[in-house]
């Protein structure tokens, strides 16, 4: 609790002690009236404050405003009429403990979000001249110092392990709760926590673009981005308002009015009193505090979860998912190529991988790693020269001489080296030296555990069409698509055919759908951005796709997508709940206050509705 | 020039009546108030002293919700 709910608290728990003691004095007329001011003004002065300066400001149309005239129209009917001062005193009250509810409820789910996001480091360990380690502001800390981390702490900024082995807890960074092993070497990011041993490490980023920092932006901004149902609630309460006070006006007068004019004699103060009730009624807090709510709590719950949503208006796309497009590699598959045959032709075998791994020699791609990888003596002697890489073919180099390609058959035509078929249905990398066939070697990429129960589970929530979307070749497409139950598959894309493919997809879908494109952020940028919901998956540390993505799944398990649609599906139900359940009560009793008026029942049923409505939102936090 | 600032406010109605007095504050060029987080993201206009500009919209924010607060002060 904070000293502002502490103090309201308190103010709310005295004046309701003095109402009560007040109902057994037997006070009369003034004195009476003197007497139940003072828990009113207790509990309402603050009130009554802001509604004169909501006057004195021109903008006079909001709850204070409502609250006041309803509670003073009570008042001074009981003054001239009925002698219940009892009820001005009541919804002054449950109107605060309606306020402090709510107040203390937003509170404590910004505490619960901020806690499971605790990944603010809030410190770095240097190394000071005496060799004593010294803490510092993480923001004062260049790019390639070398920060040390105790066991227990928090890494504070991405960089490279200089020195010790330890285990580290990415459970806050990626929802992965199986610990993570690093030496000497490895690549580390900020917002892991360091679990045993002692790590220095030299850093590669600066505090604010380390990937703690970034995520922790990328939460904290995220709901600034409106969705459409929370526009609507802006839109709605702005001509709410004045509406309901014009309407209660017109409650006030145009009944009596009419009544006098037809019989001589209105009934004016009933009226007043009905249209006060009416004031009471139509407060609109249930909406303006529960809608927003429910995705603030939804998206804290998705980043627990590893997933980042970066708007609230990206919710209500994920939940309408009907096509999702895959890219295929390191998304579907693990993208590490392994070796599945060599397939030799006038050379032995060694002799193929050889040359292969030697023109891969300066590439950065998958395929060449897992080259490379396969003839493991790939630095010797031998002169590597002029690499040459040929866009959607392969590469070229000159090694001890002689001409080297390396790639499909694109490339072989292009050497004019006349290919062998080969039976497998996995990549094939295709040799030639000086134009003459050399063989192929055939690798295959892994697919996920995961990917068939990803793709299973995306179906029962609904999704119509699942599409691979990739470079490689038709076989191997073919064959990871059967082996995991995806619909469709277009193959041999460059990327940029892969966005042509992608607004075609985006135009046969219905309207009412959206498409979702699911790549491991490198090449796929444009694509990321073309669909309507760009997820990107495995991106710590890849900042063009956190960039270009609206989802980022901080691991690589394709199952999260459906993860991430649920919980999208879950805070879109409940905002809908809350939008049609309090407009519903609302309006119905606005409709009984024409027969029958009571300004107890109203002010129960405006503190109940927002009450319940902010515990549904609170739901979202629960896993789905 | 985009900066973030914490405040402090009550309501959801009230957050949003502070991002419209900062939106129309001289040398703002946009404002963005998050009730949840709690925050202000202010982007100022090229030249704008940031401290001064921030005085005023604190001071209209103060106009139109009296227990508010932002924290600007280093």
């Amino acid at each position: 609790m904070t000293k502002k709910q502490k103090k309201n608290l308190i103010r709310i728990i005295v004046s309701a002690v003095i109402t009560v003691g007040l109902m057994f004095l037997p006070f009369d007329g003034l004195l009476k009236f003197a007497a139940f001011l003072v828990p009113y003004l207790i509990v309402g002065y603050d009130i009554l404050i802001k509604a004169v300066k909501g006057v004195i400001n021109r903008q006079p149309f909001d709850e204070c405003f409502l609250m006041t005239v309803a509670t003073i129209g009570a008042f001074a009917l009981a003054l001239t009429s009925s002698g219940d001062y009892l009820e001005a005193v009541a919804v002054m009250l449950f109107y605060q403990i309606g306020e402090w509810f709510q107040s203390y409820a937003v509170g404590k789910s910004r505490k619960n979000i901020g806690e499971l996001m605790d990944i603010r480091p809030d410190y770095a360990n240097i190394e000071n001249e005496d060799g004593e380690l010294e803490q510092v502001d993480p923001d004062d800390i260049d790019i390639g110092t070398v920060i040390i981390v105790q066991p227990g702490e928090k890494i504070p900024i991405d960089g490279i392990v200089t020195e010790g082995n330890s285990v580290l807890d990415t459970a806050a960074l990626t929802g992965e709760s199986v610990p993570r092993n690093v030496k000497s070497g490895d690549e580390v990011i900020s917002g892991c926590i360091n679990l045993s041993g002692l790590l220095k490490i030299r850093t590669t980023k600066e505090f604010g673009e380390s990937t703690a920092s970034k995520i922790l932006d990328l939460v904290e901004n995220a709901s600034s981005h409106k969705s459409k149902s929370e526009k609507f609630i802006t839109k709605f309460a702005r001509i709410y308002t004045p509406a309901v006070v014009l309407s209660a006006l017109a409650l006030a007068l145009l009944p009596p009015a009419f009544e006098w004019f037809l019989t001589g004699n209105g009934d004016f103060l009933k009226w007043i009193y009905r249209a006060l009730t009416f004031l009471v009624i139509s407060c609109p807090c249930a909406l303006v505090v529960s809608v927003p709510l429910g995705f603030f709590v939804s998206i804290g719950n998705a980043s627990r979860n590893g997933i980042l949503i970066k708007g609230s208006n990206y919710m209500e796309q994920l939940a309408k998912a009907e096509t999702v497009v895959f890219d295929k590699t390191g998304t579907l598959t693990k993208g590490v190529f392994e070796l599945t045959a060599v397939h030799p032709e006038k050379i032995n075998e060694t002799e193929l991988l050889h040359l292969a791994a030697h023109v891969e020699r300066y590439s950065t791609h998958p395929i060449a790693n897992s080259l490379r990888n396969a003839y493991p003596d790939e630095h010797d002697s031998c002169a590597v020269e002029d690499t040459e890489e040929i866009s959607g073919k392969g590469i070229r180099a000159k090694v001890n001489g002689n001409i080297i390609c390396v790639g499909n058959e694109k490339m072989m035509a292009y050497a004019g080296a006349k290919i062998s078929q080969c039976e497998h249905s996995e990549t094939v990398i295709h040799v030639s030296q000086n134009g003459t066939y050399m063989g192929h070697i055939v690798i295959s990429d892994v697919v996920k555990a995961t990917s068939k129960e990803a793709v299973q589970s995306l179906r029962q929530l609904g999704v119509k069409r699942t599409v691979v979307l990739t470079g490689d070749s038709r076989k191997t497409a073919e064959s990871v698509s059967k082996s995991i139950g995806i619909d469709e598959f277009y193959s041999e894309l460059l990327p940029g055919d892969k966005v042509e493919k992608a607004e075609q997809l985006l135009s046969e879908k219905k309207s009412g759908g959206s498409l979702l494109f699911v790549g491991d952020g490198i090449n796929d940028a444009p694509v990321l951005s073309r669909a309507d919901i760009g997820i990107a998956m495995g991106a710590m540390g890849s900042d063009a796709a956190i960039e270009a993505a609206d989802v980022v799944l901080m691991d690589d398990d394709p199952l999260k997508i459906a993860k991430a649609i649920r919980i999208a599906r879950k805070c879109m139900r409940i905002v809908k709940q809350n939008i049609w359940f309090s407009i519903g009560i609302k309006f119905f009793l606005l409709l009984m206050v024409a027969v029958f008026a009571n300004m107890w029942l109203a002010i129960f049923a405006d503190v109940g509705v927002m009450v319940l409505a902010v515990l549904n939102s609170i739901r979202c936090i629960r896993n789905t | 020039m985009k900066k973030t600032y914490k405040i402090e406010v009550d309501c959801a109605n009230c957050a949003a009546k502070m991002e419209e007095a900062a939106k129309k504050t001289a040398g703002v060029k946009d404002a963005n108030v998050n009730f949840m987080t709690l925050k202000m993201t202010v982007e100022f206009e090229d030249g704008a002293d940031r401290n001064a500009v921030m005085d005023n919209v604190f001071k209209a924010c103060r106009k139109i919700e009296p227990d508010c607060e932002i924290y600007y002060k280093k």
